[in-house]
């Protein structure tokens, strides 16, 4: 699950990591009133950002020709004007696709005078199976593009899961980033507080680039984390309340969400043939086989080892959801799955739903004969393939028909 | 010989009396694997199918029954903790089926097992089988969820993260008479205690193995690692097949560990890594068999 910037800095700092002042504003008036708070404490700058679950927003356009999605504000008049242009529109983004999103938060939060400029992340190195900070000296800017022309300006640094983070390992990336002094000792105690959130929260990301080396009211240099990403397990979900209530349905596409409900697992694509699977592996491989014989994949759709009639008449109403849909594709290895459940779910679904389009299924396992039995004697217009290289080039043919 | 388990290997099931392992296990009974305990806390002394005893602890259960081996049937809250209880009880092999545990519980796991000699395969996988020489392969050692009938005693290795692109290998092989020395499903989370890699060297080293099949995903670089471990040094064919080239980067499809992300774990580069390697690319699933039957 992701989460948005400003509750991505509320959990940091949560585990004392510091954050710009500000706060997240879902009306005109409540970004009113918090601008009204930082100019008042003496802040001469603020920030607009629009809250959504993709990046490029300083770059990108609202649908109604506002420029920006990050904005600086030198008045509170200026902070009204950048909100209002902000909440209730949609922002389009190099990472949102043509249709964009709507903003429905937009978080004020005070402008920091920034000197430099470090990136920072933790995450889990999957060749070890150990948590990993990656810090630079090259922050702000697209970070794998750093690694792959300048690998040497990565820092990386492994932490033992049975000890957690510990403070020389701190001072030595502290040291690395070329921190001196009381710096040093801010960045140390601010590793151990974003390790500490990773771990907790069981993000399976903290990004946080940039971390900014910022001149405070008093002159005095602070290190502050100006933007926040954070990604969480969601197989660790259960045991976070809080971070569950953190979740945006409006970011997430309604035939996912819908999906979801009917534990089926189902990520919309924007090709033109669905399929309909059982097993990860073989619906990620049901999508290649499409492509490979010229096809192109509506959706990623699994099933589960033990669907049931409720569940697969579901999943048809989903997969008929999307208006680009040309043609179906069951492929089903019921292996301790009886295919004759299948074979009367899809009957099922098919006389409920109407279908109309082009259904090609391919059924092999437990209890088959019975199950293509069931399929041929229920008077449907489907297409059988026998293997999944057959079942594939007959569904690509039926839908170029 | 196999790799991991043999027929003879005594197996016990750790949450025997829940509705998901008591279906897996009676499944295993009836295969004619060696399922000789079952552990549920709180059930100790009560018989499962009137067979099988129930202890509250795995070192109870190992102790009493010889068992060297266990299938993890427990839900994802507690799996770590039952996983770290197989570690401690000495067992040489631990397969855990249960999906959807925590990452940062299988990080303290993995953590927890260096220095100890057992061996994890999962979580999140279909399990094991060392196929018998019964009709419909009856008798072999079938360890988690896999269907015993599609396989077929022989001389072909299988190893793969998903499990039913691991079924349709070995249907596959045995709908063409080509049976398997064994079958090792590793899983698909990104934190898992045997690697692609750990199971070609044994099916490199296992003499009844005279042939590979290895099925990858997008997510990591464990393919990359194996590929680069068989160039140098497997004597065997193997042939490969790398699933989610269509997969959008950024999503992860199904598998809490098929996820391209930062431009890494592609299909295309572990499909490159396949063929520097030698490796037999089967172009689509349907030629898994096929591509390798061809290489030997």
């Amino acid at each position: 699950m992701n989460i948005h910037e400003y509750q991505a800095k509320q959990l940091l700092s949560q585990y004392g990591v510091a954050v710009p002042a500000g706060e997240p504003c879902k009306t005109v008036d409540q970004a009113k009133a918090a601008a009204e708070k930082l100019f008042a404490a003496g802040h001469k700058l603020a920030v607009i950002k629009s809250q959504i679950h993709a990046g490029g927003r300083g770059k990108g356009t609202f649908k109604h020709g506002f420029q920006g999605g990050v904005k600086l504000a030198k008045s509170v008049a200026d902070a009204v004007t950048y909100a209002d242009n902000m909440l209730g529109k949609t922002l389009v983004t190099k990472q949102t696709g043509p249709d964009g999103r709507v903003v429905s938060t937009v978080l004020i939060a005070a402008a920091e005078d920034i000197k430099k400029e470090f990136y920072l992340a933790v995450l889990l190195d999957r060749a070890n199976s150990l948590p990993l900070i990656m810090a630079s000296t090259e922050g702000g800017v697209d970070i794998e593009e750093v690694a792959e022309k300048h690998p040497e300006k990565i820092i990386k640094e492994h932490i033992d899961p049975s000890m957690g983070f510990q403070p020389w390992q701190g001072r030595k990336i502290a040291a690395a980033l070329g921190l001196k002094g009381d710096l040093a000792g801010q960045a140390a105690k601010m590793f151990a507080g974003v390790y500490k959130t990773w771990w907790e929260c069981d993000a399976s990301m903290v990004e946080i680039n940039p971390l900014c080396i910022c001149v405070g009211a008093d002159g005095k240099e602070k290190l502050v984390a100006v933007d926040a990403k954070i990604g969480l397990d969601d197989n660790a979900l259960y045991r976070h309340k809080n971070i569950q209530e953190m979740r945006d349905l409006a970011e997430e596409a309604p035939l996912e969400i819908e999906a979801s409900k009917f534990n089926l697992n189902y990520i919309k694509l924007d090709g033109s043939i669905a399929c309909l699977v059982n097993g990860a592996g073989l619906a990620m491989s049901t999508m290649d086989i499409i492509q490979h014989y010229g096809g192109n994949p509506a959706n990623f759709l699994d099933v589960g080892g033990g669907a049931s009639k409720e569940q697969v008449t579901a999943a048809f109403k989903i997969i008929l959801s999307d208006p680009y849909v040309k043609g179906i594709l069951v492929n089903i290895f019921g292996g301790i799955m009886d295919c004759n459940v299948i074979a009367t779910g899809i009957v099922a679904a098919v006389k409920e739903t109407g279908l109309k389009l082009p259904l090609v299924v391919r059924l092999e396992g437990n209890n088959v004969v019975a199950g293509k039995k069931t399929l041929a004697e229920s008077g449907l217009t489907l297409i059988t393939g026998d293997s999944m290289a057959d079942a594939a080039q007959k569904v690509v043919k039926a839908v170029g028909q | 010989m196999a790799i991991l388990v043999t027929p003879t290997t005594k197996v016990l099931v750790q949450g025997i009396t829940g509705s998901f392992g008591a279906k897996h296990t009676q499944l295993s009974l009836a295969y004619g694997s060696l399922i000789v305990a079952g552990v549920t806390p709180g059930k100790g002394g009560q018989l499962f199918e009137n067979t099988v005893p129930i202890f509250d602890t795995v070192g109870e259960a190992a102790r009493q029954t010889g068992a060297t081996a266990s299938a993890i049937f427990v839900p994802p809250p507690f799996a770590a903790d039952a996983i770290l209880e197989a570690i401690d009880a000495g067992l040489d092999l631990v397969v855990c089926i249960t999906e959807g545990i925590p990452v940062n519980d299988m990080v303290k796991v993995k953590r927890a097992m260096q220095g100890s000699k057992t061996r994890l395969i999962g979580p999140n996988c279909p399990g094991i089988v060392t196929p018998g020489t019964g009709p419909d392969s009856h008798g072999g050692c079938r360890i988690g969820i896999a269907p015993g009938y599609i396989h077929k005693k022989g001389n072909i290795g299988v190893v793969s993260r998903s499990g039913t692109l691991t079924y349709e290998a070995v249907w596959q092989l045995t709908s063409r008479g080509v049976g398997q020395s064994t079958c090792v499903g590793i899983g698909g989370d990104p934190v898992n205690g045997t690697s692609h890699l750990d199971v070609i060297k044994l099916f490199n080293d296992d003499p009844e193995t005279h042939g590979i099949i290895m099925i990858g995903e997008i997510g990591g670089s464990a393919e990359e690692e194996a590929a680069a471990w068989i160039k140098a040094n497997c004597k065997k064919p193997v042939a490969g097949f790398i699933a989610g080239a269509t997969a959008p980067p950024g999503r992860r499809m199904g598998h809490a560990g098929a996820i391209v992300s930062g431009g890494k774990g592609t299909a295309a580069a572990k499909i490159a890594a396949f063929q520097d390697a030698g490796i037999g690319i089967a172009q689509t699933p349907s030629e898994m068999a096929d591509t390798l039957l061809k290489m030997m």
